[in-house]
């Protein structure tokens, strides 16, 4: 998604794969080949340890204690948002809320942007490629004031309609809420190109990087998005815990949406008067470890280099797409020019699940199904697809196993 | 008529011969193509079983002697064999019979897995079904 810089250190996968001790595992007496990483990664030791470290050494409630633990807590807390920020380049540590992940990210910018901001009558454009998560919160909105949900139409190979972008822009859209990368297929979205036609109609963007973070680098002042979510789990960090990125003079229009402990400045019996950012959006005791070990999280990921990731998981794509073209009766759905680490497929004559249920008695782990994006399979008329998708640890030779696999399989259901 | 208990140690004895889990899988493909089809005009939403993945349509209606009669379909053929199995060990047997039925050969046989909730197959939701479907008609039999 950036420009690729000349200067790249050699990305060993072998020593990487060292730092993932659940693939050592056997599934059902074969070796592991895990291509379900677009589900959620595997984590390294580095971030399994951070886990371990903080609940062995400083496990304290944080932002209010005067005890040393406590200052500890805080200073990793408030250290690994800021991580966070330097990693996607925002522009304050305050602008990084903490929230359980992209799903509760997306729900945060409705219920309090979205509830203040949105009338009846209002759009919001949402594309066709979205996961469920960024289109059930704008249904119960829908339903709540009556708002209008637009659909951005894609091509054939799953890349963006950006004439029909363009056009449906010009109907009063007040907000607009893509994903950067489609977890079904993998197309990755002009993000940039979309907020600044966005913005030049006067909408707002909100924008779902979960399947963006763990394959690119993304600098949101770049992309100059209004709101842009991600989850830890997919980017090797913890489950529980993601990111709301929001511009600063956004979030602080906006209403709290969540009331209680660490959010508040001052409260009485009857009313309290809230907190500043990020804390305003920060009720309760927050999940200190999850955040702490985001940042560990984010710090193995720039230690093997975002580009290098990058580079590893595309040679991977090449190399199986050109190794499957050989099957017969396999199509690919999302064929899109621009894509990131996922191979989503059905094979004529089989069903997902048949072939899902005979690769994971081989070892090999993939996801089968819609995706959580209906409505995409809908468009394709397929009840779901197969999903290989790579993380930075997957190998060549995991690709070789897996055709082969495949191949079995359907050698069996054919 | 073969009891539940007889129709167990056959199903077990069949399984017992595979050395692999190819074989075993092969075996259950082969199955499939067993599978009582339920007629076209059953084939309905009221019908369907929902499971995440593969659709089961199943129906069931008091046959011969009072019997429970099944026939289903699923668009996934291992899951086609697995249907045809169970409906192997709990069809056409008088509707208490049915209700009752243990489910314990389904481990033995080492397909547990297929019948935990997290493979979300439907099958679950089909045995249940099944199972409730005799618990109904005893009911009635016995008013």
């Amino acid at each position: 998604m950036q420009e690729k810089t000349m200067d790249i250190p050699a990305f060993d996968v072998a020593h990487v794969r060292q730092e993932f001790p659940i693939l050592e595992r056997k599934v059902n007496g074969q070796p592991l080949v895990y291509f379900d990483n677009a589900a959620t990664v595997q984590k390294p030791q580095s971030v399994i340890d951070a886990l371990v470290h903080y609940y062995s050494h400083y496990n304290a409630n944080i932002h209010r204690g005067v005890h040393s633990l406590a200052q500890e807590a805080t200073q990793a807390y408030e250290d690994a948002r800021k991580t966070i920020q330097q990693h996607i380049n925002a522009e304050h540590a305050h602008e990084i809320i903490f929230t359980m992940g992209t799903t509760d990210a997306i729900n945060l910018v409705m219920q309090s942007w979205g509830r203040s901001e949105l009338h009846q009558g209002d759009t919001v454009l949402i594309s066709a490629l979205e996961h469920h998560s960024n289109m059930v919160p704008w249904h119960l909105l829908k339903q709540e004031k009556g708002i209008h949900i637009e659909v951005i139409p894609i091509h054939e190979d799953g890349s963006l309609n950006m004439e029909a972008y363009a056009e449906l822009l010009q109907n009063g859209v007040k907000l607009v809420c893509v994903n950067h990368v489609s977890n079904a297929l993998g197309s990755i979205n002009p993000i940039k190109k979309m907020v600044q036609l966005a913005h030049e109609a006067g909408a707002k963007t909100m924008i779902d990087g979960a399947q963006a973070l763990p394959h690119a680098k993304v600098d949101v002042r770049d992309l100059n998005a209004d709101f842009y979510a991600f989850s830890g789990h997919k980017v090797y960090g913890p489950t529980g815990i993601g990111i709301l990125y929001g511009k600063e003079a956004l979030l602080n229009q906006m209403p709290p949406w969540r009331g209680g402990g660490e959010m508040i400045a001052s409260v009485t019996y009857q009313s309290s008067t809230y907190n500043t950012l990020p804390h305003k959006f920060e009720a309760g005791t927050p999940n200190i470890a999850g955040g702490i070990v985001l940042g560990s999280a984010i710090d193995f990921v720039n230690t093997l280099g975002v580009e290098n990731i990058e580079r590893h998981e595309a040679q991977l794509l090449n190399y199986l797409v050109e190794k499957a073209a050989h099957i017969d009766g396999l199509k690919v759905y999302g064929t899109a020019k621009e894509k990131a680490g996922v191979f989503s497929f059905l094979v004529d004559g089989t069903h997902p699940y048949d072939v899902g249920t005979l690769l994971d008695q081989m070892g090999v782990a993939v996801r089968t199904g819609h995706h959580c994006a209906e409505p995409l399979m809908n468009h394709f008329g397929i009840p779901g697809t197969i999903r290989a998708s790579f993380a930075c640890y997957n190998t060549f030779e995991e690709v070789d196993v897996f055709v082969h696999s495949l191949e079995r399989a359907l050698k069996m259901l054919r | 008529m073969e009891s539940l208990a007889e129709r167990k140690a056959e199903i077990l004895d069949e399984f017992m011969m595979f050395d692999d889990w190819m074989q075993k899988y092969e075996h259950i493909i082969e199955l499939g193509k067993e599978l009582p089809l339920i007629d076209e005009q059953y084939k309905t939403e009221e019908h369907l079983i929902k499971g995440c993945q593969s659709r089961v349509w199943l129906h069931a209606n008091e046959g011969d002697a009072g019997l429970v009669h099944f026939t289903a379909d699923s668009d996934a053929i291992i899951t086609k064999g697995l249907i045809a199995l169970m409906i192997r060990y709990m069809g056409d047997l008088p509707a208490k019979d049915v209700a009752q039925a243990d489910m314990g050969f389904i481990q033995e046989i080492g397909l547990q897995d297929h019948l935990s909730p997290t493979r979300s197959n439907g099958l679950v939701s089909m045995v249940k079904q099944m199972k409730l479907y005799g618990m109904a008609l005893a009911a009635k039999q016995s008013s």
